[in-house]
C-alpha cells in the first residue's frame, strides 16, 4: 500500500500514467498498435515508430525551452525560429547549381544554425543584458520572425528537391529514423552537459534565486545567453527537420504553435513555468504523451475536428492531477493511517 | 532627481515636473505611447495626403473597436500578474456560435446574451483552475485556447455568413459626426466598454485590488483585500471581454469562422505592452492599451498608405515597435531609480 502512495508521489506518476492510458486505447482500438516490423527497405515500421519519428521536432525544441524554462524564463519565438531556419536552408539550397550535393545542404544547414545562434544571442541579450521580461523578449522574435521568414522566401513557398535535405526529416539510419536518432542525441547530449557538470544546478540556481546566486558567485549572463541561444539552435534544428519532412519551407505554417507544445511538454513533465528544478526526463515523457495524444486521435477515430477539444481535456487533466492541491489532498489520505494510529498510543499515552 | 534639487524658476520647476511624469513607472509608459502616436500621425500626415484627419482616427477605432474590448479584457488579467492566451479562439467561439444560432432563426438578442454568458463561464471555468488549482495562467488559459479553438471546429468548420435583418443594421449603421466623419455602433459600444474599465480600475475597491493581487499577492491578503475572489473575476471579465469582441467582429464581418483571430492574442498582448502596462502585473492604465490598439492600427494603415510595402513588413514593423517600447520604458523608468 506504501508503495502505490509512493508511487503517486512521484511528480512523473500522472503524466506516465497518461502514457500508459493512451496506449492502451490504441492499443485496444487497434490490436496490433505496438508492433514494430521492419520494411522491405530494412527501415522500422510501426505506430510507435511514428510517434517517436513525428514527436522529434517537439522533443528537440522542448529540450532547450526545458533550460530556459529552468531559469525562470520562456522562449515563445522558437516557431518563429523554426520558418526562420527553413526558409534559410531552403532559400540557399535553392539557389545553388547543385542542390542534390551534400555539401550544398551541409552548407545551407550550418548557416541556418548560425543565424539561428545570431538571434538566440539577441534573446539572451535583451532578456540577460537589458532586463527584459523573457515573455516579452522573445514576444519581438515571434512576430517579427515569421516576417524575416517571409522577407527571406520574399512571401513564396519554397519547394527544394533534394535528396540530402530529405534525409533530415524523412531518411533512416539502420532502419531508425533520422529525426529521432537526432533528437536522442540532442537530449542525451544536453542531459550528460547539465547533469554531469555543474552546469544544471547553475542553471536552477539561477531560476531558483536570482539575486542569490549572483551574490554566491553565479554569472547568470553568461547562462543565460547559453540557454536563450541553445533553445534557438535547437529550434532551427526542429524547424529543419519539419522543412526536409514536408519539402518546403511555409513561412507561415512551420512550426506553427509548436512553441506551445513544446512548453505544454515541459509542464506536463512536471517543470515548473515559477523557474528553478528540471527534468529532461519528465520533458521526454511530456513531448510523447502531446505525440502519443495526436496519434491516437487517428487511431481511435476521433474525429479530426474534435482534436483540440480531446488535447484541452489531457492538459486539464494531468495538470489537474499534478497540481499542488491535488497531490497535497493524497499526501492527507496516505497519512490519515498513520495520524489514527499515533491519535490512539497518544491517548493511551495521557491515559496512563 | 527633483528630490536631490529644487529648480527655483518656474521653467525648471516645470521641466523637473515633466520629466518626473515621463520617468515615472505609472504614467510614464503611456505619455510615452501617447507621444509617439502622435509623432507616427504626424509623419503620416507629412507623408501621405489625406492621412492626417480625423477621418483616419476614426477609421481605425471602426476597424479596431473589437481589439479595444478585447485589450480592456487583457489589461485587467494582466494587471493582476496573470496573462491570458485564450482571448482568440474565445472571439472566433463567439462569432462562430453568433452564425449557427441565427441560421438556426434565434433572436438576435438571445444569441448575443447567450454568448456573453457562456464565454464568462469559460473564464470563470479559467480562473477556479487558476486559483483553486494553482495551475499557472499560461498552462490555464492555453488549454481554454485548445477547448475554445476546438469548439469552433465541432460547430462548424466552413465559413457561415450571418443574414440577421439586426447583425446587419449593426454592421450598416453609421452615426454622422461630422463632414466625412461617421462611426459603427461598435465604436459606441467599445468606448462604453472602456470606460466602464476605467472607472472600475480607478475607483472600485475591485479595481484597487486588482492592482494590489499584481503588486504582490500576499500583501494584498494580508491587507485583508479579497484576493481569492478578485483574481477569478478578472479571468470571468477577460472571457466577457473576448465574447463581447467576437460579437464586434461578427458585427463588423457579418460572418462566424473557426478560423478567426488566429494570433489575436498576440495583438492584444502587444497593445498591452506598448501601453505601458507591465506584464509583472500592479502597473499599468487600461486607456493606454486602447491606445495601443491605436498605434498597432496605425502601423497597419500607414503600410497601407505606402502601398509598395508587403504585408510581411507588418510583422517587423510591430516587433521593432515593440522592441522601441520597452527599451524605452526600462530606459525611463530605470534612470529615476
Amino acid at each position: 500500500m506504501n508503495l502505490v502512495y509512493k508511487a503517486l508521489g512521484h511528480r512523473l506518476f500522472w503524466p506516465l500514467a497518461m502514457l500508459v492510458v493512451l496506449l492502451a486505447v490504441n492499443v485496444i482500438a487497434v490490436p496490433g498498435f505496438l508492433s514494430i516490423t521492419v520494411n522491405s527497405e530494412g527501415h522500422l515500421f510501426g505506430s510507435l515508430i511514428d510517434i517517436v519519428r513525428n514527436g522529434a521536432p517537439t522533443l528537440i525544441i522542448a529540450v532547450g525551452m526545458t533550460l530556459v524554462i529552468a531559469t525562470r524564463g520562456i522562449d515563445l519565438s522558437v516557431g518563429s525560429m523554426c520558418a526562420i531556419a527553413g526558409a534559410l536552408a531552403c532559400s540557399i539550397i535553392l539557389a545553388s547549381p547543385t542542390p542534390n550535393d551534400v555539401g550544398t545542404v551541409t552548407v545551407a544547414v550550418l548557416l541556418s544554425l548560425a543565424l539561428a545562434l545570431v538571434l538566440g544571442v539577441w534573446n539572451g541579450f535583451l532578456v540577460a543584458v537589458l532586463g527584459i521580461q523573457p515573455i516579452i523578449a522573445t514576444l519581438i522574435l515571434m512576430t517579427a520572425g515569421r516576417g524575416i521568414a517571409m522577407l527571406i522566401t520574399e512571401g513564396q513557398i519554397l519547394t527544394v528537391n533534394s535528396a540530402p535535405f530529405k534525409f533530415i526529416g524523412s531518411g533512416f539510419l539502420a532502419g531508425i529514423p533520422v529525426a529521432t536518432i537526432v533528437a536522442a542525441v540532442v537530449l542525451a547530449l544536453v542531459a550528460l552537459l547539465t547533469r554531469r557538470t555543474a552546469l544544471g544546478m547553475l542553471i536552477e540556481s539561477v531560476g531558483i534565486n536570482p539575486e542569490a546566486s549572483r551574490q554566491a558567485g553565479v554569472r547568470a549572463r553568461g547562462l543565460l545567453f547559453t540557454v536563450y541561444a541553445l533553445s534557438a539552435v535547437l529550434a532551427a534544428v526542429a524547424g529543419l527537420i519539419l522543412t526536409s519532412n514536408q519539402t518546403a519551407a511555409d513561412s507561415n505554417n512551420t512550426g506553427w504553435l509548436i512553441e506551445l507544445d513544446a512548453i505544454l511538454a515541459v509542464v506536463l513533465g512536471g517543470t515548473s513555468l515559477n523557474g528553478g528544478r528540471y527534468s529532461l526526463t519528465g520533458t521526454l515523457v511530456g513531448a510523447l504523451v502531446i505525440q502519443t495524444l495526436i496519434t491516437t486521435v487517428y487511431t481511435v477515430g476521433i474525429p479530426p475536428i474534435a482534436t483540440m477539444v480531446f488535447k484541452a481535456a489531457v492538459v486539464v487533466a494531468v495538470t489537474l492531477l499534478q497540481s499542488s492541491r491535488v497531490s497535497s489532498a493524497l499526501a492527507r489520505r496516505r497519512s490519515r493511517g498513520r495520524r489514527a494510529e499515533t491519535v490512539g498510543s497518544a491517548a493511551e499515552a495521557v491515559a496512563r | 532627481m527633483s528630490a536631490v534639487s529644487v529648480p527655483t524658476s518656474g521653467v525648471g520647476r516645470l521641466w523637473s515636473r515633466t520629466v518626473d511624469v515621463f520617468t515615472s513607472p505609472k504614467s510614464g509608459p503611456v505619455l510615452v505611447t501617447a507621444v509617439l502616436f502622435v509623432v507616427m500621425f504626424l509623419a503620416g500626415g507629412a507623408r501621405y495626403r489625406g492621412f492626417l484627419s480625423a477621418t483616419t482616427i476614426l477609421n481605425l477605432m471602426v476597424s479596431y473597436s473589437y481589439l479595444i474590448v478585447l485589450a480592456v479584457g487583457m489589461s485587467f488579467v494582466i494587471i493582476s500578474g496573470g496573462i491570458d492566451l485564450s482571448v482568440g479562439s474565445v472571439l472566433a467561439l463567439s462569432t462562430i456560435i453568433a452564425a449557427r444560432l441565427l441560421q438556426f432563426g434565434w433572436n438576435p438578442i438571445v444569441v448575443i446574451l447567450l454568448i456573453l454568458v457562456i464565454t464568462s463561464v469559460l473564464g470563470l471555468l479559467v480562473g477556479l483552475m487558476v486559483h483553486v488549482f494553482e495551475i499557472q495562467p499560461f498552462i490555464a488559459t492555453l488549454a481554454a485556447m485548445f477547448l475554445a479553438r476546438g469548439m469552433c471546429y465541432i460547430i462548424a468548420k466552413e465559413s457561415i455568413s450571418i443574414t440577421d435583418p439586426f447583425f446587419s443594421w449593426m454592421a450598416k449603421t453609421r452615426i454622422i459626426l461630422g463632414y466625412r466623419m461617421s462611426i459603427t455602433p461598435s465604436v459606441v459600444i467599445a468606448l462604453v466598454v472602456l470606460a466602464i474599465a476605467v472607472w472600475v480600475l480607478q475607483y472600485t475597491r475591485f479595481g484597487r485590488t486588482t492592482y494590489a493581487i499584481g503588486g504582490g499577492e500576499q500583501s494584498g491578503m494580508l491587507m485583508g483585500l479579497p484576493t481569492s475572489r478578485t483574481k477569478v473575476l478578472v479571468y470571468v471579465i477577460s472571457g466577457f471581454c473576448s465574447g463581447l469582441a467576437g460579437v464586434l467582429y461578427a458585427f463588423y464581418t457579418l460572418s462566424g469562422y473557426a478560423l478567426t483571430g488566429v494570433g489575436t492574442e498576440l495583438d492584444a498582448i502587444a497593445a498591452v505592452v506598448i501601453g505601458g502596462t507591465l506584464l509583472t502585473g500592479g502597473y499599468g492604465f487600461v486607456l493606454g492599451s486602447a491606445l495601443g490598439v491605436l498605434v498597432l492600427g496605425l502601423i497597419q494603415t500607414m503600410i497601407t498608405f505606402e502601398g509598395t510595402l508587403s504585408s510581411w513588413w507588418t510583422k517587423i514593423f510591430i516587433g521593432a515597435l515593440l522592441l522601441v517600447f520597452i527599451i524605452l520604458q526600462k530606459v525611463l523608468t530605470s534612470r529615476r531609480a
